[in-house]
């Protein structure tokens, strides 16, 4: 590849670009440069669907002009390039308004460390057979977990392997590498004219980490435990969520601590630190420094060091996440928490990991302490039936019913409802089998029991 | 590189495509995208966030039997572009084959934009999000929050390949938003209204403000409402984002890669009554202006206006190329991609019911006991199973064939096959709405649409049980 994508060249561009930003007329200005490799693979019916390899970079700026700020982001990193984007940024800032709380941010509070462990070598050094291979098994593994497996609408692999660099014109500047593996499949188990669907996956930071057997053997058997499925009747009962429902939920509690819709006044949680809101039960902690943990770095989009903040414990609110412009409104300490999607956004306050502390017990006790209830293993429609301003939720699910404290017959078409806070007021166990799940972020949870939650279906 | 020329040459392209095809394959095809935008918001009544960004790259596929090889690159360098055209070739054993001479590109259709969004100075866009902002501020004394963004975006493609396509196409689009929070007493509620199209800046002429107008007044109408209701009844669907309901429960489930699989319920059901006769429905790529429109899709295909379903039976599954080829018919123009850093996928562009002739009042007035969705927050549907959800905005209560009380918190939930073919009512009311579809990953403008649709029982899922 001609681009520049090894560290010290993504951080001489980024550099160059800071440059050209304060020849452009910015007081402050810091870019965030990416390279990554990545490739995919889809099987489907034994045979290789498609095969995909990419390669990409990109830088994006953000300039100052005194407290008013832009941002701009390109792929192009040549020299007229750089100075394109630069005057596009200082540009933009133009045009913002001027608020007292934005600043450029210094390196302050603690050093940044090196982690281990964020980039395995196994992406690089598996072969696209190997990994195709690997795919091929997990669709396999599916098939054989029922014979009432019909299909496997595709298994999808990922891995990537990117780096990334930071400079600021207060003398931040930086740069770390990491690899990720995931694989994912939807299997689906038919009997006469139904069709049941059942998800399986598998995250790390390289092929080596997932486990073909585990992830298909989820799929196939979600799929076809699910046949048959009939909806519940409407009641309010004890429910368990599945550690992918617990995860979602996560997601949207970590999205109102953040304190940029806090400090705006959108977020069920304002003006509640401190408060008693929660189960004690439920102790939530976002960790941007576990290895194990896809969004750990040593430092976030902003060159901050990345932390261990516990969120909700004991019971009480205790910390919301902050990121530079955040913490200076607040009077609080950056938690590291300035995240980017990618080079094409500017930082904006986000979860890193986040983790839900285990509980004592497995899963077929939380389903004994549930009693006669609803077994939650999957919601839908999230995006949309989950406001995050004001915690209330309804959404989709499916399932199984809980008979006299174990899994009873499949349950679907039915929707789960309330609010986030009721909801984490009435968690009345974690259970104490946790895994990392994608979903809502990066999040490493459990099943849990939720002493009552409405059922609507018939 | 200059706003209008050209992305790349096209003796550049034949030379990507003889290379990708140098040791064989049955297709090969270069897609050069370039994308530049701004977006602006405002938020607690001061302008921020700024952004303006410009990209370019180009993905480059190979299909050799049932297996697509792709490689994709940022920039519109030739020695990358052939260097990822040389990475897929590797893979293959065969014999170099030819790639059909290019052929003088069609002029296409192309947008006619009468202000281009770019060349407006960022402090007009700002004036009108300090518009949006005062009228919803003074909506009224219970409007706690409001919030509003602007963006712009033009993506300019050209689509090469090894049949002797070339088609470029030049797409701009323009979007405001807005939000507000109400507050009364411990109660809070949100409304979100948006107005976005295929069009310049001259989509904002007249009242863009009455964007902000529409959103504070949701938000306040909420504030009086009641828990919904939870269980079966009758639904009355809105005109415009209602048609999102369609999207999902009948247009995801038609495009042709879940059919080929088995993983839609409207697998084998070509030419079948799947809805009472009532019912046309129709995916268009060419309504003028509207969200998900263009000249081309992403594979060179001209857009098509396709029946999907005329009067009550189905009659065509949404194709791009390559499963278009599968099934032995032509690609209906729905071969989209997010960005050059994706491979195109059979997407809707614009789907919408055509009007029907009921009255939306009328309809309403013949429900003893039913809900009235006006519109959703979104939805999601799980084509294999045909299970959907959607979240309702804004719904009300009907009580003695009248709209009552408003509710909150709505879900509706139910089997796209069964809901479809409940559907007794289709109203001669008809609009446009915008929405961002995501598939496999890949997000698409898409534009749904109808006018007030009355399906005969589907749950409600709520609180109040």
């Amino acid at each position: 590849m001609s681009e520049a994508t090894t560290p010290a060249d993504l951080e001489d561009a980024a550099r160059r670009a800071v440059d050209a930003a304060t020849a452009a007329g910015a007081s402050d200005a810091e870019a965030w440069g990416e390279g990554s490799r990545s490739r995919e693979v889809r099987v489907h019916a034994g045979e290789v669907e498609s095969l995909t390899e990419a390669s990409g970079r990109g830088v994006g700026v953000r300039a100052w002009i005194g407290s008013r700020t832009g941002y701009a982001y390109g792929t192009d990193l040549s020299e007229p390039g750089l100075a394109e984007l630069a005057a596009a940024a200082v540009g933009a800032a133009r045009v913002a308004d001027e608020d007292e709380n934005s600043a450029a941010p210094d390196r302050s509070g603690e050093a940044v460390a090196e982690i281990a462990g964020l980039r395995d070598d196994g992406v690089a050094a598996t072969a696209t057979a190997e990994v195709i291979d690997l795919a091929k098994r997990i669709e396999q593994v599916a098939f054989d977990s029922d014979t009432r497996i019909t299909g496997v609408e595709e298994v999808v692999y990922v891995d990537e392997d990117s780096d990334a660099a930071i400079v600021t014109s207060r003398g931040v500047s930086g740069s770390f590498g990491a690899s990720a593996a995931y694989s994912f499949l939807q299997a689906m188990a038919s009997q006469g004219s139904e069709v049941q669907t059942g998800l399986g996956f598998g995250v790390g930071r390289s092929p080596r980490a997932l486990d073909s057997e585990q992830i298909g053997a989820e799929a196939g058997e979600e799929a076809s435990s699910m046949l048959g499925a009939t909806k519940p009747e409407s009641r309010s009962c004890p429910v368990v969520l599945s550690e992918r429902v617990t995860a979602s939920f996560a997601g949207f509690i970590g999205g109102a601590l953040c304190a940029d819709e806090v400090q705006r006044g959108r977020s069920p949680f304002a003006d509640r630190l401190g408060d008693e809101l929660a189960s004690a039960a439920y102790v939530l902690v976002d960790d941007g420094i576990d290895p194990g943990g896809l969004a750990s770095a040593p430092f976030d989009g902003e060159g901050t060091a990345r932390g261990r903040t516990p969120l909700l414990g004991d019971g009480k609110l205790l910390a919301y996440l902050h990121d530079s412009y955040t913490a200076r409104r607040g009077g609080a300490r950056s938690t590291g928490n300035a995240a980017r999607a990618s080079y094409r956004s500017p930082p904006s306050v986000s979860t890193s990991n986040l983790l839900i502390e285990p509980g004592e017990l497995s899963l077929e006790q939380l389903l004994g302490e549930a009693g006669e209830g609803v077994y939650v293993t999957e919601v839908a429609g999230l995006h949309s039936g989950v406001n995050p301003v004001t915690g209330r939720y309804s959404v989709g699910a499916s399932g199984r019913a809980i008979r006299g404290g174990e899994l009873a017959k499949p349950l679907r078409e039915f929707t789960i409802a309330g609010d986030l806070l009721g909801t984490l007021a009435a968690v009345q166990a974690v259970g104490s089998e946790s895994r990392w799940v994608p979903f809502g972020g990066s999040v490493r949870t459990a099943p849990m029991l939720v002493g009552e939650m409405t059922i609507g279906g018939s | 590189m200059s706003p209008d020329a050209p992305l790349v040459e096209p003796d550049v392209a034949g030379r990507v495509l003889a290379r990708a095809l140098s040791k064989g394959g049955d297709f090969a095809e270069l897609f050069c995208e370039e994308r530049r935008g701004f977006t602006l918001s405002i938020d607690e009544s001061r302008v921020e966030r700024p952004q303006s960004g410009s990209e370019r790259g180009a993905g480059v596929r190979v299909i050799d039997g049932e297996v697509t090889r792709f490689a994709h690159v940022d920039g519109l360098v030739e020695d990358d572009i052939l260097r990822a055209a040389d990475g897929l070739a590797a893979a293959l054993r065969g014999d170099a084959a030819e790639p059909v001479a290019l052929r003088a590109a069609h002029p296409p259709r192309l947008q006619e934009i009468e202000v281009d969004p770019a060349a407006v100075p960022a402090e007009r866009k700002a004036e009108i999000l300090r518009e949006l902002d005062e009228r919803a501020r003074s909506a009224g004394p219970e409007v706690a929050q409001a919030s509003a963004s602007y963006s712009e975006g033009r993506r300019r493609v050209a689509v090469f390949n090894s049949e002797g396509l070339q088609a470029t196409d030049d797409r701009t689009r323009v979007r405001l938003g807005a939000q507000v929070v109400a507050r009364r007493d411990g109660t809070v509620e949100t409304g979100f209204e948006t107005l976005g199209a295929h069009r310049g800046f001259e989509l904002l002429d007249g009242d863009p403000a009455r964007v902000a107008d529409q959103a504070a007044r949701k938000a306040l109408e909420l504030l009086g409402a009641d828990p919904a209701p939870a269980g079966e009844m009758i639904v009355v669907v809105g005109g415009g984002f209602g048609g999102v309901l369609f999207h999902e429960m009948t247009g995801h489930g038609l495009e042709a890669d879940a059919v080929q699989k088995g993983a839609s319920v409207y697998a084998g059901k070509m030419g079948e009554k799947i809805a009472e006769p009532l019912l046309t429905a129709y995916d268009d790529g060419r309504m003028p202006g509207e969200w998900g429109t263009g000249a081309i899709d992403d594979e060179g295909t001209p857009c098509h206006r396709t029946a999907v379903i005329e009067e009550g039976r189905l009659t065509s599954y949404l194709y791009d190329r390559l499963r278009a080829r599968r099934d032995g018919v032509e690609s209906t123009g729905n071969g989209r991609r997010a960005s050059f850093r994706d491979l195109p996928i059979p997407r809707m562009t614009n789907t919408y019911i055509q009007p029907g002739d009921a009255d939306s009042e009328r309809m309403i007035s013949e429900v003893e006991r039913g809900f009235y969705a006006v519109s959703f927050g979104g939805g999601q549907v799980e084509p294999a199973t045909g299970d959907f959800v959607f979240g309702v905005s804004e719904g009300y209560l009907i009580e003695g064939g009248k709209v009552t009380k408003p509710c909150r918190g709505a879900t509706l939930i139910g089997n796209c096959l069964k809901a479809l073919a409940r559907i007794d009512a289709v109203g001669s009311d008809f609009e446009m709405k915008t929405g961002f579809c995501g598939k496999a990953g890949q997000t698409a403008p898409v534009g749904t649409g109808q006018g007030h649709v009355r399906i005969r029982g589907i749950t409600v899922g709520g609180t109040s049980v």
